[in-house]
């Protein structure tokens, strides 16, 4: 199991590479002079240019690639940014937190919801309660998460007043940020969790379980439900991804000071160094999440448990 | 002997129905499916007519009718510029539409010969093209989004190529996926024994045999290319005003949420309405394409 994981570990690598390459490349044709941008409109030629010289800018964009890497690996050094003059490492420090606090409240919201809507919905197919959580987990689907955030604003911030509008230092900032972003993921878990527990319910050994006179909670959950759950947490991984990114604009209605509106704030004052640590920073707890999904397979499953060390 | 006359009589029956016909058939009995690709119509041709349907111009300012609550005169209200906020769902659209639209074409087009060469050549090539792929699903399309905007700009052209962009990878997999699928079947055998061009096997053979879960994948995915798109200039870092854009407009409506919350409510109704309706249609083409995945 061990040597799974290391060589799990060792695989991000030529990911993490490639990560870099893309965002470093999309924000090196970027059009614009980042020592212009940071001397402002102003500054004399020579000086733009002795800036240039003193950032590296001036050699070739390859050695800038491997230098920008080696400084993030060495030195967790992401860059300064433009607006500032900080370290980009400080922001991200500050604000991280914040971001993977809201996507796990997010995905703990997504994940209870959705298992037990859809394992209901499965066990009692056809029913009111089915039909109506699956239109509702079809309209939470269509629902754009920026209008989901506004009318909980507007419902529970603006009118009842039992939540704050925006901002993020109790855990009442936390609940409404959280169900905005969980909505789309817990409906997609809810509809996996579903059709993964219709193939599995009808099987034999779910009926010999009832046969042997187990009762009914724990043959769906021990007997059907485990076996049904390997799908369910591919869709959970994927979806963490996807609060991980949702949240870049959730944290904008909110106004949360995490790393989606850090970079937000950043696009628009053209302050790159930023926008590619934030890049980054998501995409490498991405690769992470989707190494703990894989390691969640074996412990689900015993079989695959055994084709992992097998091939380890 | 009658039964077998009337076997007979069914299977030239059936023969005689085309696949196309056949999937329409699947596809109609599916009332929800039906209703999505009536609302989608419906939406088109608001989107083609707009000019004809929309009462009002909608970026023209009249600072002597603005925060108008929902009346007869502007059924959905007016923006704090005196703009009719239902000429600008109408014109919206048409950007709304074809930015998806679009966006997505540029995802199926690309993704799609990306992902035949890599399934139907395997390899070397299969194993660099599938590692580039992952590289780029390792970024969340939303930033991704970003970045690509961040590098090309802020407007709508740039916003298209983003989200189109960002999806690549998903139809390349499933492109590779259903090419590995076909390429082993004798028809294609054929064709190479015949001395065909590997252009030729792919483009005229290869291609056309697995486009069904490109076309679903596509119509479900327009849905969330207009959410994506929405949510750039939501953020704006899309389009920009005074265009008529639903995100565009959600985002105007924000900051007068407490006592005007119609501005915001009716645009994100209209995404929410056509994301459904896509949705409820690709989950019709889905079942219809292929009963065995029916949920």
């Amino acid at each position: 199991m061990l040597k799974y994981i290391i060589r799990r570990i060792i695989m991000m690598i030529p990911v993490m590479l490639g990560v870099t390459f893309v965002v470093f490349t999309m924000l090196y044709i970027t059009p614009g002079d980042p020592a212009q941008t940071i001397l402002g409109e102003n500054a004399t030629e020579e000086t733009i240019a002795e800036l240039r010289e003193e950032m590296g800018l001036d050699r070739p964009f390859i050695i800038q690639y491997f230098d920008y890497v080696w400084k993030i690996v060495t030195k967790g050094d992401f860059g300064r940014s433009y607006t500032n003059q900080q370290p980009v490492i400080n922001a991200l420090i500050d604000r991280f937190p914040n971001t993977i606090i809201l996507a796990v409240s997010s995905a703990a919201i997504a994940v209870i919801l959705g298992l037990i809507l859809g394992v209901v919905s499965a066990v009692k197919q056809y029913s009111i309660f089915d039909n109506f959580s699956m239109t509702l987990a079809l309209i939470g689907l269509s629902m754009p998460n920026f209008w989901q955030g506004l009318l909980l604003m507007l419902l529970f911030s603006l009118k009842l007043g039992w939540f704050p509008v925006s901002g993020f230092t109790t855990w009442k900032h936390l609940i409404l940020p959280a169900l905005t972003v969980g909505t789309s993921s817990c409906a997609i878990i809810a509809r996996m969790t579903r059709s993964s527990m219709l193939e599995v319910v009808r099987q034999d050994y779910v009926d010999s379980a009832r046969a042997k006179g187990q009762k009914e909670y724990i043959v769906i959950i021990k007997h059907a439900l485990r076996n049904a759950m390997i799908p369910i947490i591919t869709a959970v991984g994927l979806q963490f991804g996807a609060m991980l990114g949702g949240s870049v604009i959730t944290e904008s209605v909110f106004s949360i000071p995490g790393i989606g509106k850090l970079m937000v704030d950043s696009i628009k004052a053209r302050d790159y160094p930023s926008v590619q640590a934030g890049v980054l920073l998501i995409a490498l707890s991405f690769c992470v999440v989707n190494l703990l999904v894989d390691l969640l397979y074996a412990a689900t499953d015993p079989r695959m448990k055994s084709n992992i060390e097998g091939k380890a | 002997m009658s039964a077998v006359n009337n076997t007979a009589t069914t299977r030239v029956q059936y023969k005689k129905r085309s696949q196309t016909k056949e999937i329409w058939r699947r596809f109609r009995k599916n009332k929800s499916s039906i209703i999505g690709m009536i609302i989608i119509a419906i939406l088109i041709i608001c989107a083609i007519f707009a000019e004809n349907i929309a009462p009002y111009d909608p970026v023209k300012q009249d600072y002597a009718h603005t925060l108008e609550h929902p009346s007869k005169e502007h059924i959905f209200g007016t923006d704090e510029f005196g703009r009719d906020i239902f000429s600008r769902i109408i014109f919206g659209a048409r950007t709304s539409l074809s930015v998806g639209l679009i966006s997505v074409s540029i995802s199926c087009i690309v993704g799609g010969v990306i992902g035949a060469i890599s399934g139907y050549f395997g390899g070397r090539i299969d194993t660099f093209i599938m590692r580039c792929m992952d590289v780029f699903l390792a970024i969340p399309s939303i930033l991704f989004n970003i970045s690509i905007i961040a590098a090309l700009g802020p407007g709508i052209v740039n916003m298209m190529i983003a989200v189109g962009v960002s999806n690549i990878p998903r139809y390349c997999r499933i492109m590779r996926a259903s090419v590995l699928q076909i390429k082993n079947q004798e028809f294609i055998e054929a064709a190479k024994a015949g001395g065909a061009l590997d252009f030729f096997i792919i483009t005229f053979h290869v291609v056309p045999n697995s486009l069904a879960p490109i076309i679903v994948q596509a119509t479900l995915n327009v849905g969330s290319a207009i959410i994506a798109c929405a949510g750039l200039s939501f953020i704006g870092v899309g389009i920009s005003p005074p265009t008529p854009e639903w995100g565009a407009m959600l985002s105007n409506g924000r900051d007068l949420l407490r006592n005007y919350s119609y501005i915001t409510a009716f645009p994100g109704l209209a995404i929410m309405i056509t994301v459904l309706s896509l949705n409820l249609m690709g989950d019709g083409l889905r079942d219809a394409f292929d009963p065995k995945l029916k949920r």
